[in-house]
């Protein structure tokens, strides 16, 4: 029977697994070295907030891999040998391979900053990073005042994490305003606010220059580039951004770059072995895509596809229209399409954006100015229907359109307040003020 | 660590946000209100009992709605479940089993030992707890105080004043909000103060009104058809003949249509009371409810057994109840026998014949055991091998309801175990009214929970927070609708899912279970290969 070893038990090797099971009675191992079993990480933040324990966070329940016979191996792999299709494991271990899916997921970045391996310094991506932080700052006494250092997804998260436990935060974004480099300027000083409004310190057009070490090793306070301001702090958060967590095949003869680099059928140059998920780069990017996505859904989309090319069904990756999700503290967001920053925003790409005036509630609609084509949402603190704006972009319509229909798309719970009137009427005079 | 130990993971003590000051105070008012109740159960005399009263009720108000306001007004809106899992009283703690065994200890006294709370042989004034009680009732109803009055005044009392808390908490969501204030509604008009009202028309001699609750329905209301209360209606003339009628058409009629147009959820969480209970007094411990595969299998089984027990039962004392001769009134043991035969017949043909591709194999199974079980009844009534069970055993069969089902499930295990079992473990295991509700629900009810396409993370925030039990998770991520029996549409999972991804919705019942796995954002070739499988 031919042996499917997964390394990485994140949503793409899961998903992979399932659905290969689903196909086939393929023998099916598992490699983590971080948890026993699959759990959705995109949650660690509830276990810490205490809305979750974190077996909450597990899919499945415990029986469930044996009873699907999808092995699971704990174990952190050292080397791949691609001649003997073998993996070596740090222990002195060996498991041998038919087919090989590299699935190991991303790292948090770290830029080469004075102090970033002093103690009470972490990311937040994985188990251990939460087991970090519960032991670095379990509570506002031993945790005096937190810095995070980011201003991305992971960074916010942090905030709001550490925020449930009272502990004041310092929040430093090298952008002049929050996430700007991916949301345009409207939606992202309205998150700044919001921030604020939690009481969360954030300093924007900061960067940091060191983290400042105490006697025993562990994190006394950090320094601001440029002001030399010295901010005491007990844990520092480093969120910016994450890379492909891949150095253990950097001495193996599988083609890597910041990523494995795989084809769209998500083949590395090596016969048999695969990359899907955080860690798998396009050899070229798929239409607006990053070559790298470091996104559950992506994630969750290849290891679907690949797991028919594993079973017999080669089929390339094609991911359909983008969209995307997270939740700022108290404001929900999702983004279907292509919304560019300001900053990013191609010359054919024009913004009407809507705020309510309660400063929680906004969306930003682009479309094509010579075509008046819709081309993306973002929606803060409304709900919207997936599939409506995925039938929109397919169906290739204009803005206007998508303006005076958006009550369809409404996916609020019953008994919300309505915008559509307002956002229509808003719209409206947009329009004839151009006129 | 362990997955095994299920520790929460958290280092910090288990209250790790301490009370503020005014949070303090508004426990002390609480706990001196409580200690009132506590001095009156050891009889102590009070010289001026409506002053006492007032102060009891009046101070354990006031502490909640002081605690309240200190939790919820000074933060922003938004979901604020942080450190439910540190917190004793929500994470099966000392604080949590304490309170588990006092609610617990307070119903087997209730039912069981009324004596204790002051209860006394009717003629005889009461004391005790029940005896503060009776210058409230004397005002409602012109009568004392009895154990069931002190039980429904708390009762109320809990549902407005942790109502209350509860609109505080999810005071950025208009559903939760009008929901909350429809069970508030109901249960101080309709469960509180109309029966009352109603034993005052007894006063006059052309009345003999049992007490009503209007709202409350068979099978739930199990002692509807019982002879005192049919009795009690009958000779009540036309207002106590339209309210059996009204019993029979809610029955039949009205709750078919309202769950076949909104779900279950128009009775289990708007207007049931002991839904409502569960929503504000027992939202700290939604939590807690098992979200195993093998909760649910055994959920099926019990709920369904409960339902089962009922409609035997209620059968046998209506059958008692009914005379053997057509001429003194058409309808006879034999005609009333042969009709409720029909009817179970034809629902379960109609659900065999049309439904059977939607109940799972366990429920098949179970569908025609209980079939078979009441049909051999029926049999042997006719074959005259044995009346015995629908002639002399109806009063036993039905005190025995009362006990196990009546008094033990629902009040001493349902209300008792909120804080180690969850909130709605009566709802859950044990209610026949929500195993018809459910039945319907599934079977043709336009009510159902959408998912947003492929936005799920799997988070498990739905899940960990649905009352019922539902692995709501295990639908959402592969963007699958959930239509499930036990959901009674509280809402809370969409309001906590972090990605906006789910929705209650009435629609039409064409599409409502899609049990394709469509994970929107794969291009079209993939989903065409996926759904065609």
């Amino acid at each position: 029977m031919e042996h499917i070893v997964i390394i990485g038990n994140g949503i793409s090797g899961i998903t992979t697994a399932r659905h290969i099971r689903k196909l086939s009675d393929k023998k099916i191992t598992i490699i983590s070295a971080e948890t026993d079993y699959f759990f959705s990480r995109t949650a660690l933040m509830y276990v810490y907030m205490g809305h979750m324990k974190f077996e909450h966070t597990q899919p499945y329940e415990n029986w469930f891999w044996k009873k699907n016979r999808i092995e699971l191996k704990k174990g952190l792999v050292k080397h791949i040998d691609t001649e003997a299709k073998t993996l070596h494991f740090e222990n002195t271990d060996s498991l041998k391979y038919d087919k090989l899916i590299i699935a190991t997921g991303s790292k948090p970045n770290k830029f080469g900053w004075p102090g970033q391996d002093l103690k009470g310094v972490m990311g937040m991506y994985h188990k251990q990073d939460l087991e970090n932080l519960e032991q670095h700052a379990p509570n506002n006494e031993i945790c005096k005042r937190a810095v995070i250092v980011g201003g991305g997804l992971i960074g916010i998260e942090l905030a709001e994490m550490l925020n449930s436990r009272n502990i004041p935060v310092t929040f430093l974004v090298r952008e002049p305003s929050f996430w700007n480099g991916v949301l345009p300027d409207g939606e992202s000083e309205m998150i700044n606010r919001h921030i604020k409004n939690h009481h969360i310190d954030l300093r924007l057009s900061t960067n940091l220059k060191e983290i400042v070490s105490d006697e025993s090793g562990r994190v006394k306070s950090i320094i601001i580039e440029g002001t030399n301001e010295e901010i005491p702090c007990n844990v520092v958060g480093l969120t910016a951004g994450v890379t492909p967590n891949i150095d253990f095949i950097k001495n193996s003869n599988i083609e890597i770059g910041k990523g494995v680099k795989v084809n769209r059928f998500l083949e590395t140059n090596i016969p048999d072995i695969y990359a899907i998920g955080d860690c798998a780069e396009q050899h070229e990017a798929i239409g607006n895509r990053r070559p790298i996505e470091a996104v559950w859904y992506t994630g969750r989309m290849m290891g679907e596809t690949l797991a028919q090319t594993i079973c017999g069904n080669r089929m390339s990756y094609n991911p359909g229209h983008w969209f995307n999700s997270a939740k700022f503290l108290d404001i929900e967001y999702q983004t279907y399409g292509w919304v560019h920053s300001t900053k990013n925003k191609p010359d054919y790409e024009q913004h009407f954006h809507w705020k309510h005036e309660d400063d929680t509630k906004c969306i930003t609609v682009s479309f094509n100015k010579n075509t008046n084509a819709f081309l993306g949402i973002n929606t803060f603190g409304i709900r919207m229907k997936h599939e409506t704006f995925d039938n929109w972009l397919t169906e290739k319509r204009d803005v206007d359109y998508v303006i005076k229909h958006l009550a369809e798309a409404n996916f609020d719970p019953e008994f919300y307040k309505r915008h559509e009137p307002e956002i229509l009427k808003t719209y409206t005079n947009h329009q004839l003020q151009k006129a | 660590m362990s997955n095994q130990i299920n520790e929460s993971m958290s280092l910090a003590k288990p209250e790790a946000n301490d009370l503020s000051i005014k949070q303090k105070v508004a426990v002390a008012l609480g706990i001196i209100g409580l200690f009132i109740f506590g001095l009156a159960i050891f009889n102590t005399h009070f010289p001026n009992k409506t002053l006492f009263l007032t102060l009891s009720i009046g101070l354990i108000t006031l502490g909640t709605i002081l605690f309240a306001n200190d939790a919820y007004l000074k933060k922003l809106e938004g979901i604020k479940n942080d450190g439910v899992w540190f917190k004793s009283i929500s994470s099966r703690g000392v604080l949590g089993w304490m309170t588990g065994v006092l609610l617990t200890g307070f119903y087997i006294v209730l039912y069981f030992y009324p004596q204790y709370l002051g209860q006394t042989p009717s003629g005889e004034p009461n004391t005790g707890l029940i005896s503060l009680f009776d210058p409230l009732s004397r005002l409602l109803s012109g009568n004392p105080a009895s154990q069931w009055f002190v039980y429904g005044t708390l009762y109320t009392v809990a549902i407005l004043v942790f109502g209350y808390k509860f609109m505080l908490k999810y005071r950025h969501n208009r559903y939760e909000q009008l929901r909350t204030a429809s069970v508030m509604f109901f249960q101080l008009g309709f469960a509180f103060l109309i029966p009352e009202f109603m034993s005052r028309l007894n006063a006059s001699s052309d009345y003999n009104l049992p007490y009503y609750d209007l709202k409350s329905m068979w099978p739930l209301n199990y002692y509807l058809f019982d002879s005192w209360s049919i009795n009690g209606l009958l000779s009540s003339g036309a207002l106590g003949l339209l309210m059996l009628l009204f019993g029979i058409i809610s029955i039949f009629v009205i709750s078919p249509f309202l769950t076949y147009k909104y779900g279950k959820r128009w009775y289990c969480s708007w207007v049931c009371g002991c839904g409502a209970l569960a929503e504000t007094a027992g939202d700290s411990f939604r939590q807690l409810s098992s979200k195993k595969l093998s909760a649910w299998k055994l959920e099926r089984w019990l709920i369904h057994t409960v339902l089962v027990f009922s409609v035997v039962m209620t059968t046998a004392v209506i059958y008692t109840y009914l005379g053997d001769d057509p001429d003194t009134f058409w309808l006879t043991r034999s005609a009333f026998l042969l009709g409720v035969g029909i009817l179970l017949t034809l629902v379960f043909s109609i659900t065999m014949i049309f439904k059977r591709k939607e109940l799972g194999k366990d429920a098949r199974y179970g569908a025609i055991g209980y079939f078979v079980v009441i049909a051999v009844l029926f049999i042997m009534h006719y074959t005259g091998t044995s009346d015995k069970i629908f002639l002399i055993k109806a009063s036993t069969l039905r005190s025995a309801y009362g006990l196990y089902i009546g008094s033990i499930f629902s009040g001493v295990i349902g209300t008792g175990f909120y804080p180690i079992l969850g909130n709605r473990v009566w709802c859950r295991f044990g209610c026949p009214m929500a195993a018809i509700l459910g039945f319907q629900q599934r079977m043709f009810s336009k009510f159902r929970i959408t998912t947003n396409g492929g936005q799920c993370i799997s988070c498990g925030n739905c899940s960990t927070y649905c009352e019922m039990g539902i692995d709501v998770r295990a639908y959402a991520q592969k963007g699958e609708n959930i239509v499930r029996s036990s959901c009674v549409g509280c809402g809370i999972c969409s309001a906590v899912c972090p990605r906006g991804v789910l929705k209650l919705e009435n629609d039409t019942m064409e599409g409502r279970i899609n049990s394709n796995e469509i994970l929107l954002g794969n291009d079209v070739d993939l989903m065409t290969l996926i759904n065609k499988k």
